[in-house]
């Protein structure tokens, strides 16, 4: 493997059958994450990019390719993964919701108080540690949601449109909170969404991925300089070209989702 | 404008109406059992009901009392409360159990859904007959009759709680690395947990008509035998003392139940299902 490559795949394929029809969800994917980058994955609805972080997450298996994760510390967990849906678990406080993935590890309840303390501190959480999450707002479940799997500390930090269901000026602070608390601890992240703006605010690296079946279309070098501040970092002409950049071959994808769509109806 | 001028004004109306109004309601609430009470006297002593069927209130509290005095409708009430409780344990333990297997486990379902849904439907006091073959007049029948009951609303409910446990929960288990038996103890019993109490909740409901069905027709002590035998011997203000036994019983009952219910899931805010 090259050096500082974390995630390959090659060729990777995915065929679901529904109903009796054969669905091609991906097809011949190949493309690569690199240690301690941040690396986006941005494609019209339905092209396959949630089927592929749930293959990185283990949670489905590939019908073809291969999908490599190099493991640097095999004490550490392979990945850990931020739900696009409502994902912390109702029955559970925020401080418990938080300190899950340690206590599946077995980590000593000493030890998981003083990480998920400082992560509750990260996100903002600290003082809603008791609280349960039918008393918080979606914005707050989401913070908690970040700071569960950053509390694992894993090899990949997958999320999946993570702030996708907050109104906008939430998910800015959240995107602000992430930036944060991903700088002090450049982890490698792959990260799905389907807005540019947000790649780009984000990103090192943003992948376009083609309607279904999916495959990689392009990629785009995000050269925005860091620390980022998610406001100002929108008005300067830098920003405005990359967004051109994503979008031009983003474009002629949902175009042809589009007509995907309308031919399958 | 004239509009804006009317808002203003309703509005302060209505704060202190609202006010008013919930006093008012807690009045007529505690207000008009007292009214059917001095009615039902006053009818009584009027004799325009039959006192053999509706002594007046006043007969029935002094009978209530010499009762309990006796110590006669206490011993009753020990032996049917033991009777229900130790049922419905033997109903709902197993219940809650092979319900969540069955939540769980598809294969099971499928092996174990025709007999639940042939057995379900039918009135648990229509096979008291059989019981009473299977286990005789002695205690074991009362216990098995209250369990059939409770044993089928527990484990539906069950079933149906983990499997409106939402799919994420258990992806995010197996992305965290939660074994089979800790997403167990995690996920599958917590996330069932306000639906198994929904059953628990009504299968108590049905304990208590069942262990009275099943005292009244084959057994010599219970509350249920109490009642039935007071109503053969016409000792009719007896009878009504029982009654209000069973009225306390369920009332009281219902409260632990709550209590219960905001111990066991926090999680649930305030409002009680």
């Amino acid at each position: 493997m090259n050096d500082g490559v974390r995630v390959a795949a090659r060729h990777l394929g995915m065929r679901f059958s529904l109903r009796g029809a054969d669905l091609v969800a991906l097809d011949d994917v190949n493309l690569q994450v690199r240690d301690r980058e941040f690396c986006c994955i941005v494609g019209p609805s339905g092209c396959g990019k949630s089927t592929f972080i749930r293959i990185l997450a283990g949670l489905e298996r590939q019908t073809a390719g291969e999908l490599h994760v190099e493991v640097r510390d095999p004490a550490k967990p392979l990945t850990a993964m931020v739900f696009q849906e409502q994902s912390i678990f109702p029955w559970m406080t925020v401080e418990e919701n938080v300190g899950y993935g340690l206590r599946m590890r077995g980590v000593h309840a000493s030890v998981r108080k003083r990480v998920v303390d400082h992560y509750l501190e990260k996100v903002g959480l600290a003082h809603f540690a008791r609280a349960y999450p039918h008393q918080m707002s979606g914005g707050m479940k989401q913070r908690a949601s970040v700071a569960r799997a950053f509390a694992t500390d894993p090899e990949i930090l997958i999320m999946d449109e993570p702030f996708a269901s907050v109104d906008e000026q939430t998910r800015a602070l959240l995107q602000e909170e992430l930036l944060r608390v991903w700088e002090s601890d450049r982890k490698t992240v792959v990260y799905i969404t389907h807005s540019i703006d947000e790649a780009l605010v984000l990103g090192d690296r943003v992948i376009v991925m083609s309607a279904r079946p999916g495959r990689v279309k392009a990629e785009i070098a995000v050269t925005l300089p860091r620390p980022r501040s998610v406001y100002d970092l929108k008005s300067t002409p830098e920003f405005s070209e990359l967004v051109a950049k994503v979008w031009e071959p983003l474009r002629r994808e949902v175009l042809a989702g589009y007509g995907a769509l309308g031919a399958a109806s | 404008m004239t509009v804006k001028v009317q808002t203003a004004r309703s509005q302060r109306r209505l704060g202190p109406a609202r006010m008013g109004g919930v006093a008012a309601e807690r009045l007529i609430s505690v207000g008009s059992p007292i009214l059917l009470l001095v009615l039902w006297e006053a009818l009584g002593r009027l004799g325009l009901v039959d006192v053999r069927f509706f002594p007046p209130p006043s007969a029935i509290a002094g009978t209530f009392a010499k009762l309990i005095a006796s110590g006669e409708l206490l011993d009753q009430t020990r032996i049917s409360l033991g009777r229900v409780v130790i049922g419905f344990l033997i109903g709902a333990v197993p219940g809650v159990v092979l319900g969540l297997v069955m939540g769980m486990s598809r294969i099971v379902r499928a092996a174990l859904n025709p007999m639940v849904g042939a057995l379900y439907p039918i009135p648990k006091s229509a096979i008291l007959p059989l019981l009473l073959l299977i286990f005789g007049i002695g205690e074991p029948s009362k216990y098995a009759i209250v369990a059939s009951g409770v044993f089928f609303l527990v484990l539906l409910n069950t079933i149906a709680g983990v499997l409106s446990i939402e799919p994420v929960y258990l992806d995010v288990g197996r992305n965290f690395g939660a074994g089979r038996l800790q997403a167990f103890w995690t996920i599958a019993l917590p996330g069932a947990l306000p639906l198994v109490f929904t059953g628990i909740r009504l299968a108590w409901g049905i304990a208590l008509i069942l262990i009275v069905v099943g005292e009244m027709f084959a057994s010599q002590s219970g509350l249920g035998y109490f009642i039935n035998n007071m109503y053969q011997t016409f000792q009719v203000e007896k009878m009504y003392a029982g009654l209000i036994v069973m009225s306390v019983i369920g009332y009281v009952s219902f409260l632990i139940l709550d209590e219960l219910q905001r111990w066991l899931i926090p999680w649930r805010g305030a409002r009680a299902v």
